[in-house]
C-alpha cells in the first residue's frame, strides 16, 4: 500500500503491467515474428532466409482468391443466419424467460460443454448421406434422390452457424435484459404499436448486443477450417484450410503466414466499415 | 352505483372492476372527470389508484365495467389506440434518442412531418423551459429537467387527457414544491384534462382542484381539497389528509354529540347527515384554541410542546384522551403554555366533523 500512496501516478501502469506484459509476449512478439515470416523466401529442406519477398503476399491471392472471397461469404453467411435465429430466442429469454432465464441461458451454452471438434463431428453424423436428416429431406424431395448434405456449401455453413451461435446469443441476450420494459409502454402510450415499439425502441437499444455479437460471430468464422473440413469437400475449403495445410503439412511458412496477413487485413477492412455503417457508438457502448 | 353521464366528461369510469388472479385491485369503481380539470387520485399505496390510471391509459384492461373517454368507449382498446398521453413515474424517456426525438415521438406516429413538426416541438420544448435543449440527449439533462421533458413529449400530443403517474416522486423536496406549482401552471395555460396520481396528500391538495381519496379500490371520498380538509366523511380521510382529533361519542339531538368521557358537544346539524348511535367527532389541530371562548370546551393537562416554527406543537391529556393542538406562532417567543399546566380547550361547532367510526387509515 505504501509504495502505491507514494507513487499514486505509477499505480495505472502498475495495474496495466501484467495486461500489456501478456499481449506483448502472446501477441506482438508472435506478430512480429508471423510478419518477418511472411516475408522469408525458401524451403523446409535448405532452411528460410529474410528477402522482403512481397511476392509471398502477391501468389497468396492469385492462387487462393476463391478461399479468400469464400470465407468472407460463408462468415457473412453463417453470421447473418446465427443473428436471424438468436434474437428472438434472446429476446424471449431476456423478457419472457422470468424465473427460467439462467436456465434457458445454461441450454444456450451446454454445448460448449462438449469440445468444438467433437461437436462438429457430431454434425457430421446427423448430415451423414444415410441418416435422418437426409433422408426426411430426400423423402420430402427437398433433396433429390442421390442428393446429400455432408460436403456441401449448407453443411459448412450450417456448422459454423451452430458453433458460433452462442457468441452472437449471449451478448445479445445481455442487451435486451438491459432495457427497461417501461420504454416499451412509453412507445405504445404514444401511438406505437407493438411492432413500431419494436422497431423504433427494441432495436435500437439491443444494436450494441447485435454489433458485439456479430463481430464475435464474424471474426472467429472467417479464419474457421475445422467445420469446412469436416462438413465440406475441397471445393468447400476455407483460407484457414489453406493456411493449415501450409503450416503443418507443406511447412511453407512465408506463405501460410502471408495468407494469415491478407485474412487479418481483410477482417479489419470488413470490421471497419461495418462499424462506420453502424456508428463506433455502438461498438464501445458509449455515449457521444 | 351509476354515475349520471354529463355532458363535459373527458373520462368516464362506470362499475370498473380489476382482479390480478384473486387480488381484487380495483372494486366497481365509478368516476366522472370533467374536461380541464385537474383530478388526483390519492390513496395509500396498493389502494388501486395506479391500477387505475393504467386503465384509463390502456395498459391494464378491467375485469369488469366500461371506461369512456369523451362518448368513445375505449374498453378493450391498447393504449396507442388512446387519445391520451401518460407521465411515467420514472419519465421512461428513451435514452438512445436525442430530446428533440423523444418529444417528436407521438408526432412522427401520428404522421406530422416537417415544419409543422419542429414547430409543435420547439414551441412545446419552449413552454417547459427546455428550450435549445433539443439536441441533448436524456441522460445528459438533470432529474427536474428529465420530468420536464416527460411532460411535453406527453403534452405535445394535445391528448384528450393527460396521465400523471407519481410524477415528482423521483425529485428533491425543492424542486418538487417548485414543480408542483408549474404544472398547475400549465395546466391552467393549456387547458387539457390532467389526471394525476399520488399518495402524497400535501401534493395533491396543492395541485388538484377535485380529489377522489381511495382506500382497498373503492373512492372513500370525492371533493375539492377544501371539502375533503374541512369535513372528511370518514376517519380514513380525515387521518389521510392532515392531522385529525377523533373523539368516540354517541348522537344525543339533531346538532348534539355525547363524548363518551366527556361533556356534550355541539355540531352542525348537516355534520350529522341523519346519524344516529355510535360516532366520532373529529376537530383538525390548528381549529382548537388553548382557553375558553368557543362552545365546545374540553378541559386538559399540556404534556408535550414542540416549537416547530410557523405553530407551536401541544399534546393536551384530557378526559377523552390525548388531543393535538397547533398554535400559530404570531408573534416573537414561545405562547406562554408550557408542559404540566391545565387548561381548558375549546373549538367552534363550525369546526367538528362527524364520522362513523374511530377506525382511520391502516
Amino acid at each position: 500500500m505504501g509504495l502505491f500512496h507514494r507513487h499514486r501516478q505509477l499505480t495505472p501502469y502498475l495495474l496495466l503491467a501484467p495486461g500489456v506484459l501478456w499481449l506483448t509476449v502472446f501477441f506482438v512478439v508472435p506478430l512480429g515474428v508471423l510478419a518477418y515470416q511472411s516475408l522469408e523466401s525458401g524451403n523446409f529442406d535448405v532452411g528460410y532466409s529474410f528477402t522482403w519477398a512481397w511476392g509471398n503476399y502477391w501468389d497468396a491471392l492469385q492462387n487462393y482468391r476463391g478461399q479468400f472471397i469464400r470465407s468472407l461469404e460463408y462468415a457473412g453467411i453463417a453470421t447473418l443466419l446465427a443473428l436471424l435465429l438468436s434474437y428472438p430466442v434472446a429476446y424471449w429469454i431476456a423478457f419472457r424467460g422470468g424465473r427460467w432465464k439462467n436456465l434457458l441461458l445454461l441450454f444456450i451454452v451446454a454445448p460448449f460443454f462438449v469440445t468444438y471438434l467433437i461437436r462438429t463431428l457430431a454434425w457430421e453424423t446427423i448430415l451423414a448421406d444415410h441418416g435422418f436428416v437426409v433422408h426426411t429431406l430426400q423423402h420430402l424431395h427437398v433433396l433429390g434422390a442421390g442428393g446429400r448434405l455432408l460436403a456441401t456449401s449448407t453443411a459448412v455453413v450450417t456448422g459454423i452457424t451452430y458453433n458460433f451461435l452462442p457468441f452472437m446469443a449471449l451478448p445479445l441476450y445481455v442487451s435486451l435484459e438491459q432495457i427497461d420494459e417501461r420504454l416499451l409502454e412509453a412507445a405504445q402510450d404514444l401511438y406505437a404499436s407493438k411492432w413500431k415499439a419494436f422497431v423504433k425502441v427494441t432495436l435500437p437499444l439491443s444494436l450494441p448486443g447485435i454489433v458485439a455479437g456479430t463481430l464475435l460471430t464474424f471474426i472467429p468464422a472467417a479464419g474457421d477450417f475445422i467445420n469446412a473440413q469436416l462438413l465440406g469437400s475441397p471445393q468447400n475449403h476455407m483460407i484457414g484450410n489453406v493456411i493449415q495445410s501450409k503450416f503443418l503439412e507443406l511447412t511453407d511458412y512465408p506463405a501460410a503466414a502471408a495468407m494469415s496477413f491478407i485474412l487479418m487485413a481483410g477482417i479489419l477492412a470488413a470490421v471497419f466499415l461495418y462499424a462506420r455503417a453502424v456508428g463506433t457508438e455502438q461498438l464501445t457502448g458509449t455515449p457521444v | 352505483m351509476n354515475v349520471a353521464a354529463s355532458e363535459n366528461a373527458d373520462v368516464r369510469l362506470v362499475d370498473v372492476t380489476k382482479r390480478f388472479e384473486d387480488v381484487v385491485a380495483v372494486d366497481r369503481l365509478s368516476l366522472e372527470i370533467e374536461h380541464g380539470s385537474f383530478y388526483a387520485l390519492l390513496g395509500p399505496s396498493g389502494c388501486g389508484k395506479t391500477t387505475t390510471l393504467r386503465m384509463i391509459g390502456g395498459f391494464e384492461q378491467p375485469s369488469e365495467g366500461e371506461i369512456f373517454l369523451g362518448d368513445a368507449e375505449v374498453s378493450g382498446l391498447p393504449a396507442y389506440k388512446r387519445d391520451v398521453n401518460t407521465v411515467f413515474q420514472s419519465y421512461a424517456l428513451f435514452p438512445h434518442l436525442s430530446i428533440f426525438e423523444n418529444v417528436a415521438f407521438g408526432l412522427r406516429r401520428r404522421s406530422v412531418r416537417g415544419q409543422t413538426l419542429t414547430g409543435q416541438v420547439n414551441e412545446i420544448l419552449r413552454l417547459v423551459g427546455l428550450e435549445g435543449m433539443g439536441k441533448r440527449k436524456p441522460r445528459q439533462l438533470s432529474g427536474g429537467q428529465q420530468q420536464r421533458v416527460a411532460l411535453a413529449r406527453a403534452l405535445v400530443n394535445k391528448p384528450r387527457v393527460l396521465l400523471l403517474d407519481e410524477p415528482l416522486g423521483a425529485l428533491d423536496l425543492k424542486l418538487r414544491k417548485q414543480m408542483q406549482l408549474e404544472l398547475k401552471g400549465i395546466q391552467h395555460d393549456i387547458d387539457i384534462t390532467f389526471v394525476h396520481v399520488t399518495h402524497d396528500q400535501e401534493e395533491a391538495m396543492t395541485m388538484a382542484d377535485k380529489i377522489a381519496v381511495m382506500n382497498h379500490g373503492r373512492i372513500e371520498q370525492l371533493g375539492t381539497p377544501t371539502e375533503l380538509y374541512e369535513t372528511p366523511a370518514t376517519a380514513f380521510v380525515a387521518g389521510f389528509l392532515g392531522v385529525s382529533n377523533l373523539i368516540p361519542g354517541t348522537v344525543s339531538g339533531s346538532d348534539t354529540v355525547q363524548l363518551r368521557r366527556g361533556p356534550e358537544v355541539r355540531v352542525r346539524p348537516e355534520a350529522l347527515q341523519g346519524r344516529t348511535g355510535e360516532v366520532a367527532v373529529g376537530i383538525r389541530p390548528e381549529k382548537i384554541a388553548l382557553g375558553q371562548g368557543q362552545a365546545n370546551a374540553l378541559d386538559g393537562t399540556i404534556v408535550e410542546e414542540a416549537y416547530v416554527g410557523v405553530a407551536t406543537q401541544y399534546i393536551v391529556e384530557t378526559d377523552c384522551g390525548r388531543l393535538t393542538v397547533y398554535r400559530q406562532n404570531a408573534s416573537p417567543g414561545l405562547n406562554g403554555a408550557s408542559p404540566g399546566q391545565r387548561l381548558t380547550l375549546s373549538w367552534s361547532p363550525d369546526s367538528t366533523f362527524v364520522v362513523d367510526s374511530m377506525e382511520g387509515p391502516e
